[in-house]
């Protein structure tokens, strides 16, 4: 794996360091969004509300008056963060559940497998919904929602892996060696049985990034006035006729960012998934 | 767990003689699944109003006043009054009868509510995914193993999987609505009205399913069966269209049960997008005024159309793929 | 009359990398021509040119092209296929993959009969072209899915839909590859048959026994290029190229034994030390069954220290079990297994751990026994694990078996992916033997290479066991194998040994008669033999 590794990272198709740079561009905006933004996102400007994308205003100004640009920046925190905590969230608890449920075989892995099918039952935005009825709008509330909608899709992609590896070939041949239960599990089936969670985690949060706009959209997630993707589009949305830059760009920064990280994440799928037997 | 399971592939026990028919085996295995599958969906949701925090009336009157007639009502439909386990078995009762209670909120019968919301959003449902499965299977015939044709298809599946489908529906909204003046701006009046969040909801899901088809017919139009084919002097196109585009559905068919999910919660926001009645607005406005009853009835009609859904699928798929039927030789 | 294939300099490439060249073919009328080859030699890519169906980015040109009378060097889509089926039938190699596993036998012929332009009756026609093959009841199989067919009968299915138009020539490519050796003979009758019927027959192949049964003509291909060709016969008893004397003398017979098969002039063996006494392996009546099948009855053998003991099933003769059982991998339902001695099956596993170094397996499929994240260097140490070598110690005695088996240095960063089926097999072996084990269970090691490979593993293997005293336990299907390199052998059919004994008792004089059916199925070369020292 590691001669591989090598051999990738000097010749990267254009697309997918366009996506890179892209991406770095989205970090920074979340890490420090005062470095590229001029303005205040928060600050009201009736004055200049509904200006159209103009040289002080390039994307133009939503219906108080705030510079649309700005506004976008600081969007792209709770967007990210947002969606990276339930993709975090939903790996953890579902590489775990898998694994769990493949290793131990029998009882427990029915009662996992079953729990998982529970979950996958309800269509992921509705559970999301279903859990927020519970516990209230809100940006933890949405992390929380999000995340165990997502797990049965680790969870089953990591059991369908593991038990696959538990079959093998050179699982059977390490047997012939004389190795311990635990040698065979850490060595052989772990690191096969988590290899494809790193893409798969990449690709679903393209997918959490929209789930968090949808949500955020329908008014489960931050509250205005917060600068947000999702509740940008919503306000833009009764704004239409006259001024349609306010809901439009908004709409533009979460494809972009969607097709940078499915980018990322088919690039990361076509050359890691080869190596596996 | 021993180590001779994790190397030992066990072969499968033979058929016990009273269940002669495989394919019935099956398709009772997976009928029961789904009955499973349900009925903890209910529990949950009747587990959800008991364990959350805080008291179960002032949870199901939610934002309303409460006042001793609503508490006494609540108190009486709920049975409250009785050990936990025969409130379980009540509650059970009244939803396979198809009572979902009352929302105090609404001041309505839920399953009325339910009623008369449900059927434009299966009628969007089923249109997005008329949209989805035609794009899918037109983009992944003709592009198959076509090398400009693929790149170009790829290029456009990337931008529409990417795109939020509520978005899309904003902007075709602004262009083809407000703009152009081709569609209505709201409502569920015409047919017409239909088309624009059908094309937003269903391109997006779409896209992802063509990806998958099109890797899987490529991979049929590989396989040494179709040289068969080919070399018996089959044309090309009833090669891709009868021989190999079996083959490729049955990934792809696997895929719709998950498809449907995604357009059913897909069409909650879409519904808001363009101002269409449905189980959307129910169910948003619901949740922000935690309106339980509602919410959990949605939820329940929701986990069954998924549990009948993919049943379905099932039973496809075993159609399709006769070694998936475990006949003997 | 005119030949159906004339061809004349042909040259296949893929850009500028020619995978054929200066080929020219003549098939008569009711001729019988074989290509012989190894993998990557050409013949596949020949055989298909003759039908359109060359992959993409295949670039095609000779001197004279004509096939069936036509020049085909230009012709379009619709000139293809009016050629395919009618004139020319393909079949090819496991029917299991080769039929469409997804439709009913009697549909697929009728996609084939309607393909060749027949109208009407097809359910008809389709039964008697099944009958024609040879599959009996034949009506009742076309309702049928391939993998509920056997092995036979899906193959003669694939010849009989091939046939349906009753075109001129067939061509076979690797026809009996994927079945055991009884099947494989009922295959070949078929297209005895065929041949005596007076058909012309194109046949690939790499097995040169099959070969000489069915062909009057053969062509010797290597590197894309015809090496020798003449009639069957002369061509096979007295080969003029070094490469076919080559492929010759590497096939195992039992004129081989004791003699290396990869060197140029008839070089004995190494010796092997005499056998020791106590057994190192006994089994008392091992059991298993899965459920209603009983994969193994009564199993009974012994083997000695430095012995080969030769195990000749087919599938699902239990010999796969047999491995398992052997290498404490499955627990036998009844019976018992020692190992030097002491108790050896149904133990806990950690009182085995200590004892596995005794034993190692070489599998079926080297390149599935490989984790693809590990280098050739770590594969071949992690057996020492037991042994308790580590660090520069474990280094050393990996370089030093790499080194017995032929491999440099420069092949201890490589991945699987990155080495041969040969390669493979060798880094099996040196695995196999890091340990210094005393018994060596070796499960269908060579079925899946060239001959050519196979006889420089098989000498590789016979140099390491004279060298190391190691016994080995050797399955295979393969007559031939067995023959050339087994002390003893076992014959199991039905997870039953049906006969045991010596080699040369076994096979000169056979009791059983699944053990004299078997010795008809072997396709044999006509009499060659080297040159005794």
């Amino acid at each position: 794996m590691q001669a591989t590794l090598q051999r990738v990272s000097f010749s990267l198709p254009a697309a997918v360091w366009a996506a890179i740079i892209f991406l770095f561009l989205v970090l920074l905006a979340v890490v420090a969004p005062q470095w590229l933004a001029h303005s205040d996102p928060l600050l009201a400007d009736p004055l200049n509300a509904q200006l159209p994308p103009s040289a002080q205003h390039w994307l133009g100004t939503d219906q108080l008056g705030r510079d649309l640009l700005t506004r976008v920046i600081y969007g792209s925190r709770y967007s990210l963060l947002i969606s990276v905590a339930a993709m975090a969230l939903a790996v953890l608890f579902g590489t775990l559940l898998g694994l769990a449920a493949a290793l131990s075989r029998g009882v427990i892995d029915e009662l996992l497998s079953r729990t998982v099918d529970v979950i996958s039952a309800f269509p992921d935005l509705l559970l999301a919904l279903m859990l927020i009825a519970f516990t209230g709008p809100g940006t933890s509330n949405l992390i929380i929602a999000l995340g165990v909608a997502s797990v049965p899709r680790f969870a089953r992609v990591v059991r369908a892996q593991t038990l696959r590896v538990m079959t093998s070939g050179y699982v059977e041949q390490a047997r012939t060696f004389g190795l311990s239960r635990f040698t065979l599990i850490l060595r052989h089936i772990l690191p096969h049985a988590i290899a494809q969670v790193p893409a798969l985690a990449t690709l679903g949060l393209g997918t959490a990034i929209i789930g968090t706009a949808g949500l955020s959209f329908l008014g489960m997630g931050p509250q205005p006035p917060t600068a947000e993707w999702g509740l940008m589009l919503a306000e833009g949305r009764n704004y239409l006729r006259n001024a349609w830059w306010i809901a439009v760009w908004p709409g533009v920064f979460i494809t972009l960012t969607v097709i940078a990280v499915n980018t990322l994440g088919r690039y990361w799928q076509a050359r890691f998934e080869g190596g596996e037997a | 767990m021993s180590l001779e399971s994790i190397a030992t592939r066990v072969p499968r026990k033979p058929t016990p003689s009273f269940w002669r028919n495989a394919l019935a085996r099956r398709i009772a295995a997976r009928l029961l699944g789904g009955v499973l599958v349900l009925w903890a969906a209910v529990t949950l949701a009747f587990l959800g109003v008991h364990l959350a925090p805080g008291d179960i009336v002032s949870l199901l009157i939610g934002e309303q006043v409460r006042t001793a007639a609503i508490e006494a009502a609540i108190r009486a439909e709920w049975g409250l009054n009785e050990p936990l386990w025969l409130q379980y078995l009540h509650y059970l009762w009244r939803v396979l009868h198809g009572d979902f209670g009352r929302s105090y909120i609404l001041n309505t019968e839920v399953s009325h509510l339910l009623a008369t919301q449900l059927w434009p959003t299966i009628k969007l449902t089923l249109a997005a995914l008329l949209v989805s499965l035609l794009f899918a299977v037109a983009v992944a015939v003709t592009t198959a193993h076509r090398r400009w044709g693929r790149r170009m298809a790829n290029a456009v599946e990337l931008l529409l999987a990417s795109t939020p489908s509520f978005w899309m529906g904003i902007v075709l909204l602004f262009v083809f609505s407000f703009t152009l003046r081709w569609f209505p701006v709201a409502g569920d009046r015409t047919l017409s009205a239909l088309v624009l969040p059908a094309l937003a909801l269903g391109l997006a899901q779409g896209a992802v399913v063509a990806q998958l088809l099109r890797r899987e017919l490529e991979r049929a139009l590989d396989a040494p069966f179709t040289l068969t084919l080919r070399a018996w002097g089959v044309g090309e196109t009833t090669i891709r269209l009868r021989h190999a585009l079996r083959h490729a559905a049955l990934p792809a068919v696997t895929l719709t049960g998950w498809l449907v999910g995604g357009l059913l919660s897909g069409a909650v926001i879409t519904e808001q997008v363009f101002g269409r009645p449905g189980l959307g607005k129910l169910t948003v406005d619901a949740v922000l005024a935690k309106d339980l009853p509602v919410v959990l009835a949605v939820a329940i009609l929701s986990a069954l159309i998924y549990v009948v859904m993919s049943t379905l699928v099932d039973i496809l798929a075993l159609w399709i793929d006769p070694r998936l039927r475990g006949e003997n030789q | 009359m005119s030949p159906v294939i004339d061809i004349q300099n042909l040259s296949i490439r893929f850009g500028p990398h020619y995978v054929v060249k200066n080929l020219d073919l003549q098939v008569q009328p009711g001729e019988s021509v074989a290509l012989v080859g190894e993998s990557g030699s050409g013949k596949t890519l020949t055989a298909r040119s003759l039908l359109g169906l060359l992959p993409d980015g295949a670039t095609l040109s000779a001197d004279s092209f004509v096939i069936d009378g036509r020049d085909m060097r230009q012709a379009g889509r619709e000139a293809w296929r009016a050629l395919r089926g009618r004139r020319i039938g393909y079949v090819l190699q496991d029917a299991l993959v080769s039929l469409d596993p997804l439709r009913r036998i009697g549909q697929q012929l009728a996609d084939a009969l309607s393909a060749a332009g027949q109208r009407g009756a097809l359910e008809a026609q389709s039964i008697k072209l099944l009958q024609a093959a040879g599959i009996s009841d034949a009506e009742s199989r076309l309702a049928r899915y391939p993998h509920q067919l056997s092995g036979g009968q899906r193959q003669r299915a694939l010849i009989a839909a091939a046939l349906a138009a009753s075109p001129a020539l067939l061509i076979a490519d690797e026809p009996t590859t994927a079945l055991d050796m009884t099947v494989q003979r009922q295959i070949l009758q078929l297209l005895a048959q065929r041949r005596r019927d007076g058909h012309a027959l194109l046949l690939i192949s790499h097995d040169l026994a099959v070969v000489s049964e069915l062909a009057d003509r053969v062509l010797v291909m290597r590197d894309g290029e015809v090496v020798e060709q003449g009639r069957s016969g002369p061509l096979l008893a007295r080969p003029e190229h070094p490469w076919t004397q080559r492929l010759l003398r590497a096939v195992p017979t039992p004129a081989t034994r004791g003699l290396r098969l990869s060197a140029t002039e008839p070089t004995p063996l190494p010796p092997r030390p005499q056998p020791g006494n106590a057994p190192l392996l006994e089994a008392i009546g091992l059991n298993k069954a899965y459920g209603d099948r009983q994969v193994l009855n009564n199993i009974h053998f012994r083997l000695h220290p430095g012995e080969t003991l030769g195990v000749v099933g087919e599938s699902g003769s239990g010999k796969t079990s047999l491995v398992k059982v052997v290498m404490g991998l499955t627990e036998p339902d009844s019976g018992t297994l020692l190992l030097e001695g002491s108790r050896w099956d149904r133990l806990h596993e950690k009182a085995r751990r200590a004892r596995r170094a005794r034993l190692q397996l070489i599998a079926q499929d080297p390149f599935s026994s490989f984790d693809p994240r590990y280098t050739v260097e770590k594969i071949i140490g992690e057996s020492l694990d037991s042994a308790g070598i580590f660090g520069d110690a474990r280094r050393q005695h990996v370089r030093q078996l790499l080194d017995e088996v032929q491999l440099g240095d420069r092949f201890l960063d490589r991945y699987p992916q990155q080495l041969s089926g040969g390669q493979r097999q060798r880094v099996a072996i040196a695995r196999a033997f890091a340990p210094n084990p005393a018994l060596l269970v070796a499960d269908e090691p060579v079925s899946a290479l060239d001959v050519s490979v196979q006889a420089q593993v098989l000498d590789l293997l016979a140099d390491m066991q004279a060298e190391h005293g190691t016994a080995l336990l050797f399955i295979s299907h393969d007559l031939g194998v067995i023959q050339h390199l087994a002390d003893r052998v076992l014959v199991m059919q039905n997870g039953q040994v049906v006969e045991s004994g010596e080699l040369r008792q076994v096979f000169d004089a056979p009791q059983h008669p699944w053990t004299q059916k078997l010795l008809q199925a072997l396709p044999v070369l006509p009499a060659w033999r080297p040159a005794v020292a």
